[in-house]
């Protein structure tokens, strides 16, 4: 390769299962950005400029390989008229359910893009990076699953004995509502997918949380929520990552390969290297270190555990050093996440230690 | 019996409750304590080890919760004298709006028996205030989000200050990712599951230290 290396062909190369000069780092910062600007997360938030700031300052003061256009999950929930719940030391959370009677799922309809304030937001903030990016620095964009966004949209515990009824009584009124409010949710989110392809994101990543092996059982994580993953990212018009935000993954590895993502979000539970030989050549991985131990990392610690991932994950490309939940506490320190990118400039650089 | 509670288990982690009622009823003769101890108690500790190893998924603990509960809570005898005296225990999320570790918890102490007062959501100021008015003995926090688990160390702290540093027992995702997190934020023990928090709680009832 004659042109030195950007962000972005260090990560089309990966992608591509090649090595490029190091592999890429996604350092998946979101709530730093309010810190860096001096605003609330509240405040932050609000506005679409502040966050496509907050990742133009951030990206320069650490030096990963990404843009990401993520505000909060919460925000699409909005977006069906819920409301927020901020604090200042964390991701802002889903208010009430917008959906408050099962019975409300027979009417119930979808956002419009363009007259939802909330969507609008996410894809200006995607346009405002995309500017920014000027086709040298990769923009990730985020769309929720349809089968994990009605977690907010009901409640846990309402949508998890939804599910559970349909499965147990295929025929019954508690199966169509599910089937009607899956739908919906499908239509939204391939709708603002593209919305965000079209805006400039270089991939969408599918947050599908409850179709992992953490979360949901096979008749539900797989034979209904990837599969569904398997529709829906077909329909969405550019790559896509798939990542279940913390949850396993290993055990459905066949489910997430048949889905056409072009990579998998992995957890720290994973095991990465088992993962590395299943998929290789076939998808690449992003993850894994574990955000919430980061936040009591030494730099030292940050940087071994870096290298660890690396060492199980990189070779011959395919790979992507991240945290395995898709966003990065605030509580971690600023030398942790010096210390991880440092680990993948220095990666089969230097000699291991211990060697002549 | 430890066939039964073998039945019992996969019965609950396929969400089949005909199958899971049917065996209860194979052992509607024998004592209630008996068919807790030898059949329900070991089936819910299997699901949650199973859980903590990655083995069974959260849909499927929060249905054996459920089923367990439901089930018990027709055949449960009434509350003797005896355990209307037993410690006072509550739980509640701490600074947080994810309720489903809670319910899960609450589905499998309530199957037990064991009286615990649900406080919802509290703040750390409300929480310790309540502890000391309610003369809590025993204290069980669920939490889902990160900031909520550090602010346990805050909870702890103003515990102790009010006169009432009473065993503290954490629960959820935090902990699971981090194991060393509760005891940094001075937690006495940590659950990675409802079973586990009937333990320690049963634990604590026994005077054991938990």
């Amino acid at each position: 390769m004659s042109e030195p290396w950007t962000p972005l062909s260090r990560t089309v190369a990966a992608l591509s299962f090649r090595e490029a000069d190091r592999p890429p780092v996604f350092l998946l910062t979101v709530l730093q950005g309010a810190r860096e600007l001096g605003l609330s997360l509240k405040d932050y938030f609000s506005r679409s400029a502040h966050v496509v700031e907050g990742q133009l300052r951030l990206r320069q003061k650490f030096g990963g390989d990404c843009l990401y256009a993520f505000h909060h999950a919460a925000l699409e929930h909005e977006a069906w008229g819920a409301e927020t719940l901020y604090r200042e030391d964390g991701p802002p959370n889903a208010g009430a359910p917008a959906v408050r009677r099962i019975d409300d799922l027979e009417r119930l309809e979808a956002p419009r893009l363009e007259d939802s304030e909330p969507l609008q937001r996410i894809v200006e903030t995607v346009a405002g990076l995309a500017a920014a990016a000027k086709g040298e620095v990769p923009v990730a964009a985020v769309v929720m699953s349809p089968f994990s966004l009605p977690v907010m949209q009901l409640g846990f515990s309402t949508y998890l004995d939804l599910l559970l009824a349909a499965r147990e009584r295929p025929e019954s009124r508690e199966a169509r509502l599910l089937q009607r409010l899956l739908a919906v949710n499908e239509e939204a989110a391939v709708r603002l997918a593209n919305a965000e392809l079209a805006a400039g994101a270089t991939a969408v990543v599918y947050f599908d949380p409850v179709s992992s092996s953490t979360i949901s059982a096979p008749e539900l994580g797989v034979d209904v929520g990837l599969a569904m993953a398997s529709r829906v990212l077909r329909r969405i018009k550019g790559p896509t990552v798939l990542h279940f935000a913390s949850g396993r993954i290993a055990p459905r590895l066949d489910a997430a390969l048949a889905t056409g993502a072009a990579a998998l979000g992995v957890s720290a539970e994973d095991d990465l290297a088992d993962l590395k030989r299943r998929s290789a050549g076939k998808l690449s991985l992003v993850g894994n270190l574990n955000g919430v131990e980061m936040i009591h990392w030494t730099p030292e610690q940050a940087h071994a555990h870096a290298t660890r991932a690396l060492d199980q994950g990189a070779p011959g490309g395919g790979f992507v050093l991240s945290d395995n939940h898709g966003e990065i506490p605030l509580q971690v320190p600023d030398a942790v996440l010096h210390a991880i990118i440092d680990a993948a400039r220095r990666w089969r650089k230097e000699p291991a230690q211990g060697t002549a | 019996m430890d066939d039964l509670s073998v039945q019992f288990e996969r019965a609950l982690l396929a969400g089949d409750r005909l199958q899971a009622r049917a065996v209860v009823d194979r052992v509607a003769d024998a004592p209630f304590g008996a068919m807790l101890e030898q059949v329900v108690v070991p089936a819910l500790q299997r699901i949650g080890d199973a859980w903590e190893h990655g083995d069974a998924a959260l849909s499927q603990v929060y249905m054996a919760g459920r089923i367990t509960e439901d089930l018990l809570s027709s055949v449960r005898p009434a509350v003797s004298a005896a355990s209307a005296a037993a410690p006072r225990v509550a739980i509640t999320v701490l600074e947080d709006h994810h309720l489903l570790g809670k319910r899960m918890v609450l589905s499998v102490l309530n199957a037990m028996g064991v009286p615990v007062e649900d406080w919802g959501t509290t703040s750390v100021e409300q929480c310790a205030a309540k502890v000391k008015e309610r003369k809590i003995q025993l204290l069980l926090v669920s939490v889902l989000m990160l900031p909520s688990a550090l602010r346990v160390k805050v909870l702890v702290e103003r515990l102790a200050e009010l006169g009432c540093a009473i065993p503290v027992i954490v629960g959820g995702a935090p902990f699971r990712l981090d194991p060393t997190l509760a005891a940094r934020v001075g937690a006495t023990a940590s659950g990675a599951s409802a079973a586990d928090a009937v333990r320690l709680v049963r634990q604590f009832q026994g005077g054991a230290h938990v």
